[in-house]
């Protein structure tokens, strides 16, 4: 893989999706093999600062390893991942990566100190405030309900000030208070320029709150747009369920494309 | 690093029962290791009732021995508990507070004393042992063994030695003591003496002759029975054994015991704690996110060696201070403590990283350490000769392996002043540590995969 920066070139602006408004990250026929099996068949997309992307597909389509790629985690086989301007990209991953007999306070303090923070302190104070979890700041993580524990996690990824956010399925396990709690802060850190990039499998999720969908079977790119024109397009080749649901119109998407 | 340590000691003081497993239990295994290797070989503790007649006397050719002191000698060897009778004797054995019962029949001096007679008996000791344990059937039946052996070679030397005093009354002349009187008795080197002073006063002819063939025998007879009396001594022990020293030198048993007590507590702390405490960054999954630029893997394993080395040190030293209070240490050699300590700490945090790395879950890393350090330290106790060569070999080769026996041999260099250098193990070791962090650097490369 080849990670590089385009520092605003006019291709980098060309590839972002929002007019105007330049690419944070761009990802080019990316690909990945596990053995015979390809998971990920030259995926190719971009994605605009602030903009908010949601990863979609059924089970083995690819999500996690593309976000994985995208974090940095795993090795592509071909293709490029490309940081625009030099942003760090943030990785929350799926199941939270913190430590459970660690307070919540230490937890952050340890992980800004990891990151060389000048004033860990202050940094974990910030997230504390951003996650508003200062009250519980002494709790020891395994006492914490998920939807706090995957605060935490993303207070933790957002740590090193990322201009892009990697969230892989942050909404699993969570109930639906929870699920609210997690998407308004998710919505807060996008008002304020982060590009956030999520996969999920929650359909009505992904219409909710991400502003593009980016529909992966089977390791290839099936759809990139909004919610709308995945509607128009499920219109188009399966009128059948164009009045359904948005998760019935999906699967007969999927479906009429072959999976 | 230091921060990871700092996390580490302080998701280590969150868990009270982790920590009691991996301090207290190995003190508390090396503890009663290290009394059992000291105290078993040394004494072990043997029922004793002795049921001859106070009177008793053994006779050789008609003559009292003095007191063979047969008790003496069994009790300078084991630790004898007096019982009053066989009942006691049987219930002791049972229960397991003696390792056997040695019982003096009653008849015993009598049937040694019919051994000079045309009608010789056999005479036997009593012996209770309980056999539920083949281990504990194997010691004792050696222990006996031995001990008869050495009474016997105690009374066969009595004798010997009372045919060596009779053989010199029949040269030199003397006094023999018998039946409460006292018999003057000429002698063959007299005797001699006395017919070469009669020689020259008989007349030449037959008689003179006769005389000094007979001067000639007492003087040939003296000087052979003079040979003899060395020969009956070296019956009674016709082989001796000439101990010659080629390799190695046996430190002290409790110091011995102390070095196993030592690099067992050492092995458990440091092998379960690092494979465990790596382990337990990807059961956080924090592995990924840490080694996600924050920290080089090398840098994680590296921290983890440190951690099994720092609470390692620790805990033995706690041990060895602890210890000492029962037998008395070289203070003096503290330096060299250290270093066996170090070396053999980091030896088995590395064998534990590159397990932890392996395994890469905390139930099946915990089993793993397990199932590898327990057999491996008793092997590592089986001295070699003591089994087939083929067998030793073997063990001599699995045991070079993993770094308990060199740590084990650093750690008695270090405590016994006496003993061999320390620099061959610690060699040994620093090529163990590379070893297995290069194992561990190598597993880490899919731990965090699925």
């Amino acid at each position: 893989m080849a990670r590089g920066f385009c520092h605003g070139t006019p291709a980098c602006v060309a590839a972002s999706t929002v007019p105007g408004v330049e690419a944070a990250l761009e990802v080019q026929g990316v690909v990945k093999r596990f053995g015979e099996r390809e998971a990920l068949r030259g995926v190719s997309f971009a994605v605009a600062a602030g903009e908010r992307v949601a990863v979609i597909g059924p089970n083995g389509a690819g999500k996690t390893t593309l976000l994985s790629i995208l974090a940095g985690i795993a090795r592509p086989d071909g293709g490029e991942v490309r940081e625009v301007n030099g942003g760090t990209i943030g990785w929350v991953p799926q199941q939270a990566a913190l430590y459970r007999r660690l307070t919540v306070e230490e937890n952050l303090l340890l992980f800004a100190r990891l990151e060389g923070h000048e004033d860990p302190r202050r940094s974990a104070e910030e997230m504390l405030e951003l996650c508003r979890l200062t009250e519980r700041r002494g709790e020891i993580v395994a006492r914490l309900s998920g939807g706090n524990q995957q605060r935490i996690n993303i207070a933790i990824g957002l740590l090193s000030r990322p201009a892009v956010l990697l969230l892989d399925e942050p909404s699993v396990g969570l109930d639906p208070r929870q699920r609210a709690r997690l998407w308004e802060f998710v919505l807060e850190l996008a008002a304020h320029g982060t590009t956030v990039i999520f996969s999920t499998h929650d359909i009505q999720e992904a219409e909710r709150y991400g502003q593009r969908l980016l529909v992966l079977a089977d390791g290839e790119s099936l759809f990139d747009g909004s919610a709308e024109a995945l509607r128009e397009a499920v219109r188009l080749e399966a009128p059948e369920s164009a009045d359904s649901d948005f998760e019935t119109a999906f699967v007969a998407y999927l479906h009429h494309r072959g999976h | 690093m230091r921060w990871l340590l700092l996390k580490d000691l302080q998701i280590l003081r969150r868990s009270p029962l982790q920590a009691v497993l991996l301090v207290a239990y190995p003190i508390l295994i090396a503890i009663l290791v290290g009394f059992a290797i000291s105290r078993s070989p040394e004494k072990p503790r043997v029922a004793f009732l002795n049921e001859v007649p106070s009177g008793a006397h053994v006779n050789v050719g008609g003559q009292q021995l003095r007191s063979l002191n047969v008790e003496g000698r069994i009790c300078a060897r084991v630790e004898c508990v007096h019982v009053k009778d066989r009942d006691e004797a049987e219930s002791q054995v049972r229960s397991g507070d003696v390792l056997a019962a040695l019982i003096l029949p009653e008849n015993l001096v009598e049937k040694i004393n019919s051994l000079s007679t045309l009608t010789p008996g056999v005479p036997k000791v009593e012996v209770m042992v309980n056999q539920e344990d083949p281990l504990k059937s194997e010691l004792v039946n050696d222990r006996i063994s031995a001990l008869l052996a050495q009474a016997n070679l105690a009374i066969a030397r009595r004798i010997a030695g009372e045919g060596s005093h009779y053989l010199d009354l029949l040269i030199n002349g003397g006094e023999l003591k018998i039946a409460g009187g006292s018999f003057p008795i000429l002698g063959l080197r007299a005797t001699a003496q006395i017919l070469s002073a009669l020689e020259p006063a008989l007349p030449p002819g037959s008689l003179r002759t006769s005389l000094n063939q007979v001067t000639s025998f007492a003087e040939q007879a003296r000087d052979n029975l003079n040979v003899a009396g060395p020969l009956i001594d070296r019956i009674a022990q016709p082989i001796q054994v000439d101990k010659q020293v080629v390799s190695g030198s046996s430190p002290p048993l409790e110091i011995f015991a102390i070095a196993v007590a030592a690099t067992f507590t050492l092995a458990f702390v440091t092998v379960l704690l690092v494979a465990g405490s790596l382990a337990l960054e990807r059961e956080e999954n924090a592995f990924s996110r840490l080694t996600r630029g924050l920290v080089s893997p090398l840098a994680l394993l590296g921290e983890k060696v440190l951690l099994g080395v720092v609470v390692g040190l620790v805990v033995t030293l706690l041990m060895l201070g602890g210890l000492a209070i029962f037998v008395p240490l070289e203070w003096s050699r503290f330096g060299l403590w250290l270093l066996a300590i170090l070396f053999g700490g980091a030896g088995l945090a590395a064998a534990g990283a590159a397990l932890g790395a392996v395994a890469r879950e905390v139930r099946a890393v915990s089993l793993l350490a397990f199932m590898v350090t327990l057999p491996i330290a008793f092997l590592s106790l089986i001295p070699s000769g003591s089994i087939g060569s083929g067998l030793s070999d073997v063990i001599e080769v699995i045991t070079a392996l993993f770094p308990f026996k060199p740590a084990l041999r650093a750690m008695t260099a270090a405590l016994d002043s006496a003993g061999p250098a320390i620099g061959g193990p610690l060699l040994h070791l620093a090529i163990l540590i590379a070893a297995y962090g290069l194992i561990a650097r190598l597993a880490l490369r899919r731990f965090s995969a699925i």
